[in-house]
């Protein structure tokens, strides 16, 4: 599969301070890419460099084989970026919001309409921004994204402090690109979001990587945190180990019947990043 | 040029519902046209209003709009979307430098109908207010720059138009505050406009006004490099 997005030993400092220190790895076309770590663990900075709006102190960051910081305009068309932080003009309206943006990129006013309708604002297009719910704001910054029908989407944290449901509804726009072909590299710090639509992921923490691979690769790898929970009879719980050593532990209490029921807890990658890292994802 | 455009379209839609930008545009221009035509006073200098209330106008209504609309932008993140989106900040600032320019060349027809100049005095009035108009958006701009959000750049700019909007006028009262005010833009515009017909543009006006371009661009430059646009 063609890489798309290629970033080899990138280092970034801000004065004295690291913030992305030899990251590395690549993208496939058609890909979910997913950059999980805490807040300021440099996933915003690495975007920025990425798109060719920050400049990186050492290393290769390239898009198509272009070196980032060389992205021309017809480049930059084939780029969608969403910021989770990326503010829309309040007393505008949807359509508005749009339209300044479809002036800059070129698109007309069809253009701006499939937007909306991708994103299931096609209703809502005559209402100001104001008057919007934060799930619909998040809908209309992906509908900016959209415009331009970009190959590489760039979304960072596209459904932080969203509902479940309308993170559902926006993941399956996301799944809807990934099955039109189109490259996603997703920042977030929620695991289930990762485990659910990426292919691949990266974990960096203070901006460095941490582990890397598929969802599923990561959390085998970590297998020996899986766990047996036993819920016992007296309404207590106790974990033992997933290993041979738990068998008889086990058999002896269902035996005599003090084990009511018995689970299986696998590592997830919020366990796996507890693990690497000593903290939660959500810092 | 389309990046211009984009950023020019914005201000459009965007500062016609904004009643805080809106009316700074609206409210002197009315006031004259009230004034003029409501109050006679006799010995009163001839379109005494008109020309007040253009000095104000020009140290009022392109500072206190570009320093309104860069700071919003900055607060609400919506700057930093049109950035990622390959507008250069100079195409910004341009873009909405001309935005309120027009806009106060529209509150300058205004105040040239009621003064009835014709001839040189209108050109040297329009000059005039060409000149202030482009100063007071500089300084504007380095507020709009230097502050995070706009409750700061209104804190900082009240202040700032306070001096050159008022000063003109308060200096008709009191030869104190005239000579300290004769060392700013807004006071020789009023020097200017005042002396339509009576006095010919003196060398002084137009170096205190050049001395005031320069700082103002210094400043600006300080403001741009140390804060930048996002």
């Amino acid at each position: 599969m063609e890489v798309t997005i290629y970033a080899d030993n990138i280092v970034k400092s801000f004065g004295s301070k690291k913030v992305l220190d030899g990251l590395s790895f690549h993208v496939h076309m058609g890909q979910i890419f997913g950059l999980l770590g805490p807040s300021g663990a440099g996933k915003t900075t690495l975007i920025k460099i990425l798109t060719g709006q920050l400049h990186h102190d050492l290393g290769t960051a390239q898009i198509n084989g272009v070196d980032a910081a060389n992205l021309t305009g017809e480049d930059n068309k084939k780029l969608g970026i969403m910021m989770d932080n990326f503010g829309i003009y309040e007393r505008l309206n949807c359509y508005e919001n749009l339209k300044i943006f479809a002036e800059i990129y070129g698109v007309k006013n069809d253009g701006i309409l499939n937007a909306l309708k991708k994103v299931g604002l096609e209703s809502a297009k005559k209402t100001s921004a104001a008057n919007l719910s934060k799930g619909m704001r998040s809908r209309l910054r992906l509908a900016r994204v959209f415009m331009t029908d970009p190959d590489i989407l760039f979304l960072d944290e596209p459904t932080s402090g969203l509902d479940p449901a309308t993170s559902d509804e926006i993941h399956n726009i996301m799944l809807a690109e990934k099955d039109r072909g189109k490259t996603i590299f997703l920042t977030t710090h929620t695991m289930s979001e990762a485990e659910k639509l990426c292919d691949d992921i990266v974990m960096i923490n203070d901006g460095k990587i941490v582990e890397k691979g598929t969802p599923q690769e990561i959390c085998r790898r970590y297998n020996h945190q899986r766990m047996l929970k036993i819920h016992l009879s007296d309404g207590s719980d106790i974990q033992l180990p997933h290993n041979e050593n738990a068998s008889d532990k086990v058999a002896e209490l269902i035996k005599n019947g003090r084990a009511e029921t018995i689970h299986t807890t696998e590592p997830n990658l919020e366990t796996v990043f507890m693990e690497l890292t000593g903290k939660g994802l959500a810092v | 040029m389309k990046n211009i455009k984009a950023v020019f379209i914005k201000q459009i839609l965007d500062t016609v519902k904004n009643k805080t930008v809106f009316i700074q545009f609206l409210m002197f221009p009315i006031m004259a046209v009230i004034m003029e035509k409501a109050i006679e006073v006799e010995n009163m200098p001839e379109h005494f209003f008109a020309k007040l209330f253009a000095v104000m106008f020009v140290g009022m209504a392109p500072l206190t709009c570009m320093s309104a609309i860069i700071s919003e932008e900055k607060e609400k993140n919506t700057l930093r979307a049109l950035m990622m989106s390959n507008v250069k900040p100079w195409q910004y600032l341009i873009s909405t430098g001309t935005y309120i320019f027009i806009m106060c060349m529209a509150g300058t027809v205004v105040f040239a109908v009621l003064t009835a100049y014709t001839g040189a005095g209108l050109a040297r009035f329009i000059f005039s207010m060409i000149l202030g108009i482009l100063l007071s958006e500089i300084i504007g701009a380095v507020i709009g720059i230097f502050c995070k959000n706009q409750m700061a750049a209104t804190s900082m700019t009240m202040p700032v138009m306070m001096v050159f909007s008022f000063a003109p006028m308060l200096s008709m009262f009191n030869e104190g505050i005239k000579k300290i005010a004769e060392i700013t833009y807004s006071q020789q515009i009023s020097n200017l406009i005042n002396g339509i017909g009576t006095s010919e543009i003196s060398a002084k006006s137009i170096v205190v006004i050049a001395v005031n371009f320069v700082i103002g661009l210094a400043l600006f430059a300080v403001a741009y490099k140390k804060k930048g646009l996002e």
